[in-house]
């Protein structure tokens, strides 16, 4: 197939992409639409809690979107953004030409894009899942109408597009770094990437589980939760936070390794402490398995377990101190840019460790007791996934642009972006620590005067227009890069360490023209230390093998996404068990396709190779 | 003298954290004003615990904004590159060992708090001392709470009473989904499960505490259980024992007394529409899966009107009319027919009369 053929048309060709900086994209917007809906929902539930007895939205309706707005940030905001990053980095950071299986690649995200597609399709039949993003058995049970088989449905579907994107990050870095880069040479954001993906591979499974007994009891006659007949509800809180929990270090834990790489390259120095850095990481994760009955701890579980939870749960600590610690004596002695990026990493640094700090004390189960279920919490678990992971969303979407578009955003709005963002955030949460300590519970659709609550709500409230117009400039810079950015360099800060920086931007569609051999940590800065301009070849110019583009992702993930609309209707209409089967089928049949049809992939020629590499260095 | 010091100076930022602490919230409401024993251990780990925090906050904080100011890029020095520094172990070592050693400052009174907590022998021995040690059976409904004191016989609902300057032990269990159950100046919360495993615990109402804060304390559901979850309040009316002892008689043999004429229309009424689920003698023989509404037999001394309005006539009849209105999503709605103006003044009326006080 040549060149000109494979240019169809731009929809075409990201329907059927394989290529993983494409796959990025798709993530990075499918993710970023979700993340403004879930940020609107945010808007809604301060709306309504800005002043006591408000009657903005229902009480039906705000648990609603409270669960919405839950679900929507974990499943299909963060994750996804966080995937757009590593398909964007990953493989060229580890000098690779793609991904370990590029087709399953693009299956992960068409997964994922189709599943919080049928979850959002909830708003408008009927009404979307209002049990929280917990979704706790009993009142998931109770709930009326099709909102909880919406959740089940549609995160069942998304969840099997991460966990095969998991996978496919965990063979890609074990099976495809380019020559000499040992593990001990990569850099922390694909050793975040390695541990994340571990993670998702053993923490989503339990979730799979939890929610196919959710779904046997609400659509199919099961008995799992049903304590009348022998269930139990608790086998609920145990699965969903066996996955819970490992995925709140599923989402950091990038975000730490989006931070290392940020502030290494704008303090100039290799980062302090880097195989304490591993160590630590790879402890974290190792630890995140082993604490989930802290959210538990009223639950009833007695004192030995709790008492245990509560120790392991703080040896979390002592990693993630290193962390910090080994981030702040990278700074020291550097030479520190106050780049946009790097004013998130700066921001970051002690928002987190506030964030930290309260779950050492949540870790204290008698003191739980208090501040479970209350604004502490929601305070809190803000402070982590806003102040740890979405500062390192927006952190790595400005420091990655230039990679993945080829276009610097504008450093003035970008600061703009941070600073009322950054205010916005510390003004929205710090206050709710307090409220949870003056006894208000959380997920509550209104709250009534004289409780002492009035002034922290409506100062929570103001901040979070504050985060609402950070967002607004992000989205304003975008557009004006999009038309008018400037032209990005290959190592578009100046400061680049690593292998990403070495290729044009955006990178071409096979990455490297040559596969690099690696000489060292932070490979790229190695060479520029040797007053080298490019990295050093580990194999002759040759023709390059690429896989071919394929629609067959897209039309098993559209299957599923039939089939879940056809059994969650089987019981209301006739049609439902036909549509369920014929979406089934889809499915399977795409699968066979996939099976027989012989792709051998096609080859980009030398010529072309060499014809592209001038223009990349000429741009 | 070393010693002393850091004691002194420990003490001292603990005293500050306290005073700033207190100035959070209202006596009847807040965590950081604690009313009783479980509370305060609850307050002093809570006090621990912060100022441990606040000093590992204040260590990063110096380090952090010195880094920042210290080294930040200066005019001429865009191409300086700094020296490339592996790591140092002995550094490393220090910011391992130093948290390890202050969580285990705060893991030691944890477990041990933990363990103190969950002491329920009490309550389960054999020949518990009735008079001595009080047990309330908590039952959490979809937006109402329900108090049988099962050593007398007695259930009341959504105002639960009980003596001060005692343990007092709860039965907990949630009879549609689960709730929690809450009392944050008076200490920590508890889930009520649906499983028949019922969660026990106790607590201990501080008599000077609770005339602090009116003598009455809020109760909170702490588990998200629908659309009126934010609703889902009662009241905790804590007395001395003697008037605990003296209320609880009372409302042993309390029935309704109804002389006025409109109020025994009332009654009527509600023998024919209401008396199906509410009960109006605090004594109710009826098994908990007949007990389908909150129990009227004191209503007339309520604090509240299903457990959030002010409690007058006019509130009463609002609920009556229209209790949707007051309560999205909760159990009476609709279930008892239209009711004619008049039908409601009666109601309230007999429904006011209700009293063991
Ligand atoms: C289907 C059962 C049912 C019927 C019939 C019913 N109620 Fe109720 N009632 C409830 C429930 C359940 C609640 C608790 C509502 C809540 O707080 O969520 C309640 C609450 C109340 C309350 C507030 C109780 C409190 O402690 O504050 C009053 C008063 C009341 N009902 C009066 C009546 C009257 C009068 C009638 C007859 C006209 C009636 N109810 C009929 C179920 C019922
Ligand atoms: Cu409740």
């Amino acid at each position: 197939m040549s060149t000109v053929a494979r240019k169809k048309s731009l929809i075409w060709d990201y329907l059927t992409t394989v290529d993983h900086k494409k796959i990025a994209i798709l993530y990075l917007i499918a993710g970023g639409l979700f993340f403004l809906m879930g940020g609107v929902e945010a808007l809604f539930i301060r709306i309504q809690l800005a002043v006591p007895n408000n009657d903005f939205v229902s009480a039906g309706l705000y648990n609603e979107i409270l669960t919405m707005h839950g679900t929507t940030m974990i499943f299909l905001a963060a994750m996804p953004l966080l995937f757009a990053l590593m398909n964007a980095v990953v493989p060229i950071q580890i000098g690779a030409r793609d991904v370990a299986f590029p087709f399953l690649n693009a299956l992960g995200f068409w997964l994922f894009f189709f599943g919080g597609l049928f979850l959002n399709c909830s708003w408008f039949l009927g009404g979307a899942p209002d049990a929280g993003w917990t979704s706790y058995a009993s009142l998931s049970l109770e709930s009326p109408g099709h909102g909880i088989d919406f959740y089940v449905l549609g995160l069942q579907i998304s969840g099997l597009g991460t966990l095969i994107g998991g996978i496919n990050f965990l063979v890609t870095i074990v099976n495809m770094r380019a020559p000499g880069m040992t593990y001990m040479r990569m850099p922390l954001f694909t050793w975040t990437t390695f541990v994340a993906s571990a993670l998702i591979l053993f923490a989503f499974p339990p979730l799979t589980v939890g929610l196919i007994f959710m779904m046997m009891d609400r659509l199919f006659g099961g008995n799992f939760f049903d304590p009348a007949l022998g269930g139990n509800t608790i086998i609920w809180e145990h699965l969903f936070w066996i996955f819970g929990h490992p995925e709140v270090y599923i989402l950091v834990l990038p975000a730490f390794g989006i931070f290392s790489e940020i502030i290494s390259t704008f303090s100039k120095k290799r980062l302090f402490g880097y195989s304490s850095m591993v160590f630590a990481v790879v402890l974290i994760g190792f630890l995140g398995f082993m604490v989930w009955a802290h959210h538990m701890f009223t639950v009833g579980m007695g004192p030995i377990a709790n008492a245990i939870f509560a120790v392991a749960t703080m040896a979390i600590a002592v990693p993630t101190g290193i962390k910090i610690f080994n981030w702040l004596f990278t700074l020291w002695g550097g030479n520190i840019r106050f780049t946009t990026p790097m004013l998130y990493a700066i921001g970051f640094i002690p928002s987190f460790v506030m964030g930290g700090v309260t779950g050492v004390m949540n870790a204290t189960a008698a003191a739980d007791y208090q501040y479970h279920d209350s604004y502490f919490v929601v305070a809190h678990f803000h402070y982590v996934i806003v102040g740890g992971v979405v500062l390192a969303l927006l952190a790595g979407t400005h420091y990655w642009w230039p990679k993945m578009f080829g276009k610097m955003l504008s450093e003035k709005l970008g600061k703009v972006t941070f600073w009322l963002f950054f205010i916005g955030f510390h003004l929205t949460f710090f206050i709710q620590h307090f409220l949870g300590l003056m006894g208000m519970p959380r997920r509550v659709f209104t709250f009534l005067p004289g409780q002492g609550w009035e002034t922290g709500n409506l100062i929570s409230s103001i901040g979070a227009f504050f985060m609402a117009a950070g967002t607004i400039v992000l989205l304003v810079n975008i557009v004006i890069t999009t038309f008018k950015g400037k032209k990005a360099e290959a190592d578009a800060w100046g400061d680049g360490r690593t292998l990403e920086w070495a290729v044009s931007s955006p990178a071409p569609e096979y990455n490297f023209a040559q596969t690099p051999l690696v000489r060292g940590l932070d490979a790229l800065w190695v060479e520029k230390m040797e007053g080298k301009k490019g990295l050093t070849p580990a194999e002759p110019l040759g023709d390059i093998h690429m896989p071919n583009p394929s629609f067959l992702p897209f039309v098993i993930s559209l299957g599923l996404f039939i089939s879940a609309f056809g059994f969650m209707y089987h019981k209301d209409y006739s049609w439902g068990l036909m549509v369920g089967i014929v979406g089934l089928l889809i499915t399977f049949g795409a699968m066979f396709l996939r099976s027989v049809i012989d792709d051998h992939g096609y080859h980009i020629h030398k010529e072309e190779i060499m014809e592209a590499e001038k223009k990349g260095a000429k741009a | 003298m070393k010693k002393w010091l850091l004691n002194w100076r420990l003490f001292s930022l603990f005293s500050v954290m306290a005073l700033v602490l207190a100035g959070c919230g209202e006596p009847f409401l807040s965590t950081l004003q604690p009313a009783g024993e479980v509370a305060d251990m609850q307050y002093s780990l809570m006090l621990l615990s912060t100022a441990i925090m606040i000093l590992v906050i204040i260590v990063v904080t110096i380090i952090f904004v010195y880094v920042v100011v210290r080294f930040r890029q200066r005019k001429g020095e865009e191409n300086k590159i700094p020296k490339q520094v592996e790591g140092n172990h002995k550094l490393e070592i220090i910011w391992t060992v130093i948290p390890i050693i202050l969580l285990i400052i705060l893991a030691v009174p944890t477990v041990k708090a933990t363990f103190d907590l969950a002491d329920v022998k009490p309550m389960n021995k054999e020949n518990r001392d009735k008079e001595k040690t009080l047990v309330v059976n908590v039952r959490a409904n979809l937006y109402w709470w329900e108090f049988e004191y099962p050593d007398y016989g007695v259930i009341t609902s959504q105002d639960l009473v009980v003596p001060t300057d005692e343990r007092v032990y709860f039965n907990l269990k949630a009879s549609d989904v689960k709730h929690s159950f809450w009392i944050p100046a008076v200490g920590g919360k508890m889930d009520t499960n649906i499983e028949d495993s019922k969660n026990q615990f106790w607590l201990e109402f501080d008599q000077k505490d609770a005339e602090k804060a009116g003598g009455i304390f809020y109760g909170k559901c702490a588990e998200l259980c629908g659309p009126s979850h934010a609703l889902m309040d009662f009241k905790v009316k804590a007395v001395p024992r003697d008037e605990f002892n003296q209320w609880i008689e009372k409302m042993k043999n309390a029935k309704p007394v109804v002389t006025d004429p409109v109020a025994k229309e009332g009654e009527a009424i509600f023998n024919k529409s209401c008396i199906g689920c509410h009960a109006v003698t605090p004594v109710d023989k009826r098994p908990e899966q007949a007990r389908t509404a909150p129990n009227l037999g004191n209503f007339g001394d309520r604090e509240r009107i299903a457990g959030i309005l002010e409690h007058n006539e006019e509130n009463l009849k609002k609920w009556l009319k229209d209790p949707e209105s007051v309560k999205p999503g909760n159990k009476m709605t609709g279930t008892y027919g239209q009711l004619t103006d008049e039908q409601i003044d009666a109601l309230a009326k007999y429904l006011m009369s209700l009293k063991v006080e």
